[in-house]
């Protein structure tokens, strides 16, 4: 069978002596290829990019959101009077429109304190996503921290970390104030000298090399 | 007087008497044709006949067509080794539990919505309006962790007993497919409840996706469709979860079995082979017979247990 096969698609070569046999149809002298091999490679080719057609804009489809970045959007948390420096207060606002609950985010807002060499009249908004695998973290007045409940880690009044498992410091979203009230923007992460940068996910390192290992998403907004 | 066995016994499973005999039932003579015909079979009677035979009519015209049959009977006829025992079943189990998850998850999807701001609503709906609605959702749900626990220990099984040796390991790579794909229909099913657990579990699930290098940062923002989870990742979860997943892991099964019922199954590592598996050469002062494997104990050479010499193997295994 697979020597059948085989005859058929080399080309046919007229026996040196005596024909044998009859060419097969659409023989000419020199050629290259037989008639059936051609059509194989053909449908073959057609097949191959019909399959393209179908199968190239579905993956795209389903990649493209990694290479879509959002509308910017501020949202207004309260007047300039409304935050302190000592203390933070919990702010919910809308990230995503429309979505129900799950479009808020949370942040703990206070506002810059130069006793810790933040430079003044600026607005620290930090955001209570865990920099280990993303729980909620929660501010505990009496202790000065955030905490989170899943693995424990434990973050210091400007969201350092200071125990438990988490990579680097919390995130944190711009700020602004526009007419006297306070605007926040989008989220941005910090290495563990607070040095901003794009936003990481939950679990990757900032700074130094883990800026290559872990690289920044086009998804993501630069820093402020 | 009849005798009792007569009484007791049936009469198609008694021992007929030879005519002449005792008890062997004085036929009458054969009456004329012409006088008593032969009684005819009725109308109804014929119908009757017929509808018990249209089933098989039916599926004798099907296999005509199909000619499945062989198939068929080659596949649930086939042979098995000796030893086969209930951890064979594991397989079977497993594929039992992802039909009961297929049939009530189709169920669960004509009431459920994947909309981040009705997912919620529409799994209380199923839980407390629909008739019988907290049943099958409650199937699904634990259907779930059976079918990701029987899967374990048929691999288990499958290991432990050496059954993914030559010629199997392919299917042992099937398998480990199927394994992975089984996991990502528990992970992507996780979230479709979409209350607290399941949300804060597929947060933390994509962030540890995340903590790859270099390719985890956007393999997250690829779960997720974009850099938060929202109403994409609901949706995208929901299409992976009952669309992709389910398809290809009935695709693989199809290919599981068939190597299963290709390559056969394997004996339990404790069945020792039936001896002797060929002709074992014997000494010459010993079986006094130079030649072709005769044993004074009778066994000959066997093929997979089964005599092929005509010896009638006494004292071989059977």
């Amino acid at each position: 069978m697979a020597e059948d096969a085989d005859k058929i698609n080399q080309p046919y070569r007229a026996p040196d002596q005596v024909r044998t046999e009859p060419p097969p149809p659409g023989y000419f002298e020199g050629e290259s290829m037989t008639r059936r091999k051609v059509f194989t490679i053909a449908s073959q080719a057609i097949g191959g990019l019909a399959g393209a057609a179908i199968i190239l804009p579905a993956v795209g489809f389903a990649v493209a959101p990694i290479f879509h970045r959002g509308k910017e959007r501020w949202e207004k948390i309260g007047k300039t009077s409304d935050f302190t420096e000592d203390t933070y207060r919990q702010v919910v606002f809308t990230e995503t429109p429309g979505i129900g609950d799950i479009g808020k985010q949370l942040a703990y807002v206070r506002k810059s304190s130069t006793e810790l060499g933040e430079e003044p009249n600026q607005y620290v908004a930090i955001s209570n996503r865990c920099a280990h695998l993303g729980c909620p973290v929660r501010f505990v007045q009496a202790a000065g921290n955030f905490i989170c409940p899943c693995h424990g880690g434990v973050y210091d009044f400007q969201g350092k970390r200071i125990g438990g498992p988490p990579v680097r410091p919390l995130d944190r979203f711009q700020t602004r104030i526009t007419k006297g009230e306070v605007e926040v923007g989008p989220r941005y992460s910090v290495t563990s000298q607070l040095k901003p940068v794009r936003a990481r996910d939950p679990g990757e390192f900032t700074g130094g090399v883990w800026e290559y290992l872990y690289p920044p998403r086009p998804s993501t907004f630069p820093p402020p | 007087m009849p005798k009792l066995s007569d009484l007791l016994v049936p009469a198609p499973l008694r021992n007929t008497p030879k005519p002449g005999e005792a008890g062997a039932p004085k036929t009458p003579a054969p009456q004329d044709l012409k006088s008593a015909p032969p009684e005819r079979p009725t109308d109804l009677g014929r119908t009757g006949e017929k509808a018990l035979e249209a089933p098989v009519e039916a599926m004798a015209w099907i296999d005509q067509r199909m000619a499945a049959s062989g198939f068929l009977t080659g596949m649930l006829f086939r042979k098995v080794p000796k030893g086969t025992n209930w951890f064979y079943t594991l397989g079977s189990a497993t594929l039992f539990a992802f039909i009961v998850q297929a049939v009530t998850g189709v169920f669960l999807a004509m009431f459920y919505t994947p909309s981040t701001t009705q997912a919620y609503s529409s799994i209380a709906h199923i839980n407390n309006d629909v008739f019988l609605g907290q049943f099958v959702h409650g199937m699904h749900k634990w259907g779930a962790s059976v079918m990701v626990i029987l899967v374990f220990l048929h691999m288990g099984r499958t290991f432990f007993f050496g059954a993914y040796k030559y010629p199997r390991e392919l299917n042992w790579v099937i398998g480990v497919v199927l394994l992975i794909l089984t996991m990502t229909m528990a992970f992507t099913g996780y979230l479709l409840p979409f209350d607290q657990r399941s949300y804060w579990a597929s947060i933390v699930g994509i962030n540890i996706n995340g903590t790859g290098p270099i390719v985890g940062p956007y393999l997250s923002d690829f779960l997720r469709a974009g850099p938060e989870l929202g109403a994409t990742t609901l949706s995208r979860f929901y299409a992976i979860h009952m669309l992709l997943v389910p398809g290809a892991i009935i695709a693989l099964i199809g290919a599981h079995l068939y190597l299963v019922v290709k390559l056969g199954t394997t004996a339990p590592p404790w069945t020792k082979a039936d001896k002797p598996r060929v002709a074992t050469p014997t000494s010459n002062l010993d079986a006094g017979v130079s030649g072709n494997g005769y044993r004074p104990d009778g066994a000959g050479p066997t093929i997979a247990g089964v005599q092929i010499d005509g010896h009638n193997g006494e004292g071989a295994p059977a």
